[in-house]
C-alpha cells in the first residue's frame, strides 16, 4: 500500500520586524506582550503597513524554488475565532498567493533524485502564543502572548509526493538548509518551522496531522500515523478524513475533539492593503550559492570527498565554519571537522556556533605539523568543547598541551621508555628473539601504556625494533 | 433568500449567541437588506474601479512597541504579563 504525504511547512522569516507593523521580532527572551502595538493587538481602527523585506524574502525563496511568480497578488482575511488571533482573521493569501508551481530535489528512499513539486507559496502573519495552564486536556484557562502575533511567516505547500517518513524529512533539511543559505529563516529559533502534514494510504481518506514543531517531529508523527492507518485498514475499518494533532512528547497523533464543523472561513480580499505586483523584481534578485553548488565548489576546490562535501554543505554555519578552517589543510580540515568535531558537538548537544573557528585551526595546525597524535587531538578537542560549553575563555590548543602534558613524545623520549619496557620484560625479549613475533606487540603495549598513548606505535615497534637488534644481548 | 438556519449558522461563525425569538426577528431583516442589494446590483457600470494604488510599502525599521501596562490595560483580565482568556483546546 502506497503511502502519499504532502507537507505544509511554516516558515518564520527573519525580518527585523513584524509583517504588518514596526514591532520587533526578536522577542525570544523578553517578557510576554511587550513585542505588539495597536496593529498586531488588532486594536479597532489600526491600519497595517506591509514590510518590504518580507515579500522580498519571500521572492529569493520563489526564485530558489524555480516558481511561477503572480503578476499580482494579494492579501486575504481568513476569519476565525481564536484566543491567539486578536483581530478575530488572520491576514494571509488565499487565491492570489506569492507564487505557484515549483519544485525541490531531493534523494528517494533509494537514493535517485526525484522532484517534489511545490504547489504555492504564500505570506501570512504568525498568530499569537497560547499556554494552557492546568495542563493538557484538563485545561482551565489560557494564557496568551502576543509578542508572535503578526510575525512573517511563508507558507510553502507541496504537492502529495513524498512516499516515506524518511523522504519526508529529507525534504524538510533540504528545505531548511535552502532557506538558510538565502538568508531568509534562522532555524535555531524555536518554534521557526512548523509543519502539517497531509498522510494517507493509497485508496483510502487522508488525515491532516497538525502541531508538528521539530524536524525529528516528522518523521515521528508520519512513522505512528502510517501505522495506525495500517492498522485501521488490517482490521477492517475505515479511515476517517479528520484533523490530528501531534503529541510530541508521547509521539503520537490524536484525534482533534472539535468535530471540525466545516470550516468557513469567508476569505475575502484584505480591504487595508494594496495588491503586490512583484514580479519584476525578480530578475534583480541575486541567488546566493545554495547548497548544491557550493557542495560541488568543495570537491572541486579542496579536493574533498563526495560525502564529506554533502556533510559540510548540510548546514549554513558548519560550511562557513569549514571554510574558515579549511586554509591549514583542506583535507585534514574536512575529516576532522565532518566525522570528529560534529560527532563532539552532537554529543554535547552543541551547536557549530559555539566553537571559536581559530582555536580549532590551532588545533589543526597542532595535527598537521605532528605536534600531537590524533589521540591527543581528541582529548584537546574535548577540553576546548567543555570549556566553550560551560562558557568560560576557551584556552588555545598550544596551552591545552602543555598544561595537560598531551604533546607528542620524541624519538629521544622513546628511547628511554622503550628501554625501561625491555629491562622489565626479558621474558617477553628472549620469546621475540627465539621467534614468537606475538611477544613483540606486548612490549609495544606496554610502552603505549607508559606513554598514555601519546606515542605513534608505529614509531615505538620502529624504535623498539631497533633497540633489540643493537643491544642483542637483553 | 436566506433562512432561520442560514441565520444560525452566521451567528455561530461571528461567536454571537442569539434567541430563537431574535432568529425569527432577524430574517426579514437579511433578506431585505439583501433585496436592497439586488436593486443595486441593476445600476449601470458596476466594475469596481480599478486599484490607484499597488505595491504600498513599510522600510524594515523597527518601531517603538507598546509597554506591557498598555497592552494588558485593554485585556479582561491578565496574569503574570499575559493576557488570560476562555480555556480552548
Ligand atoms: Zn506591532
Amino acid at each position: 500500500m502506497n503511502v502519499i504525504i504532502g507537507l505544509e511547512i511554516h516558515c518564520q522569516l527573519s525580518t527585523e520586524t513584524k509583517l504588518f507593523c514596526g514591532c520587533s521580532t526578536d522577542y525570544r527572551n523578553d517578557e510576554p506582550n511587550t513585542h505588539v502595538c495597536p496593529v498586531c493587538l488588532g486594536l479597532p481602527g489600526a491600519l497595517p503597513r506591509i514590510n518590504r523585506k518580507a515579500v522580498e524574502y519571500g521572492l529569493r525563496v520563489a526564485k530558489a524554488l524555480e516558481m511561477e511568480v503572480l503578476e499580482e497578488s494579494e492579501f486575504a482575511r481568513k476569519n476565525y475565532f481564536y484566543p491567539d488571533l486578536p483581530k478575530g482573521f488572520q491576514i494571509t493569501q488565499y487565491d492570489r498567493p506569492l507564487a505557484v508551481a515549483g519544485t525541490l530535489e531531493i534523494e528517494d528512499d533509494e537514493g535517485h533524485a526525484k522532484s517534489v513539486r511545490i504547489t504555492r507559496i504564500h505570506m501570512e502573519e504568525d498568530p499569537g502564543r497560547l499556554v494552557h495552564m492546568g495542563g493538557g486536556d484538563r485545561a482551565r484557562y489560557s494564557l496568551v502572548d502576543y509578542n508572535r502575533s503578526g510575525i512573517p511567516l511563508i507558507e510553502i505547500v507541496t504537492e502529495p509526493d513524498l512516499r516515506s517518513p524518511q523522504e519526508a524529512r529529507r525534504f524538510l533539511n533540504k528545505l531548511r538548509t535552502m532557506l538558510e543559505y538565502l538568508g531568509v529563516f534562522d532555524g535555531d529559533r524555536e518554534g521557526a518551522l512548523r509543519v502539517d502534514a497531509n498522510i494517507s494510504l493509497e485508496g483510502h481518506e487522508r488525515a491532516e496531522v497538525k502541531n508538528i514543531s521539530s524536524y525529528k517531529g516528522v518523521e515521528k508523527a508520519l512513522t505512528f500515523e502510517i501505522t495506525r492507518q495500517r492498522n485501521l485498514v488490517r482490521r477492517g475499518q475505515r479511515i476517517a478524513r479528520e484533523t490530528r494533532h501531534f503529541q510530541e512528547a508521547r509521539g503520537i497523533t490524536t484525534s482533534s475533539r472539535s468535530k471540525e464543523e466545516e470550516h468557513d472561513y469567508r476569505y475575502f480580499t484584505e480591504p487595508d492593503l494594496r495588491p503586490l505586483r512583484v514580479r519584476d523584481w525578480l530578475e534583480a534578485i541575486e541567488l546566493p550559492e545554495l547548497p548544491v553548488a557550493r557542495r560541488n565548489r568543495f570537491m572541486a576546490e579542496y579536493g574533498i570527498s563526495l560525502n564529506h562535501a554533502r556533510t559540510l554543505t548540510g548546514d549554513l554555519r558548519l560550511a562557513d565554519f569549514y571554510e574558515q578552517v579549511a586554509a591549514v589543510d583542506p583535507a585534514l580540515a574536512a575529516t576532522w571537522v565532518a566525522d570528529t568535531l560534529l560527532g563532539e558537538l552532537n554529543y554535547r548537544s552543541m551547536g557549530i556556533g559555539s566553537v571559536p573557528p581559530d582555536r580549532f585551526a590551532g588545533l589543526l595546525r597542532l595535527i598537521r605539523d605532528d605536534a600531537i597524535t590524533d589521540r591527543g587531538a581528541v582529548d584537546v578537542l574535548r577540553i576546548m568543547l567543555d570549556q566553550c560549553s560551560r562558557g568560560e575563555a576557551c584556552e588555545t590548543p598550544a596551552e591545552i598541551v602543555r598544561r595537560q602534558n598531551l604533546g607528542k613524545v620524541t624519538d629521544d623520549d622513546f628511547s628511554a621508555v622503550v628501554r625501561r619496557v625491555l629491562a622489565a620484560h626479558p621474558q617477553a625479549v628472549e620469546d621475540y628473539l627465539s621467534g614468537k613475533k606475538g611477544a613483540l606487540n606486548f612490549l609495544v603495549g606496554q610502552a603505549m601504556k607508559e606513554t598514555r598513548g601519546r606515542a605513534d606505535p608505529k614509531a615505538i615497534t620502529r624504535i623498539m625494533v631497533e633497540c633489540i637488534g643493537s643491544e642483542g644481548g637483553f | 433568500m436566506v433562512s432561520e438556519r442560514d441565520i444560525e449558522h452566521i451567528a455561530r461563525l461571528a461567536d454571537i449567541g442569539i434567541t430563537r425569538d431574535e432568529v425569527a426577528e432577524f430574517t426579514p431583516q437579511f433578506n431585505a437588506i439583501l433585496d436592497y442589494f439586488d436593486i443595486l446590483d441593476q445600476v449601470e457600470g458596476g466594475e469596481p474601479p480599478a486599484p490607484d494604488a499597488i505595491n504600498v510599502w513599510r522600510e524594515d525599521e523597527v518601531l517603538p512597541s507598546l509597554t506591557q501596562d498598555e497592552v494588558l490595560g485593554n485585556a479582561g483580565a491578565s496574569e503574570d504579563g499575559f493576557v488570560k482568556a476562555p480555556r480552548v483546546m
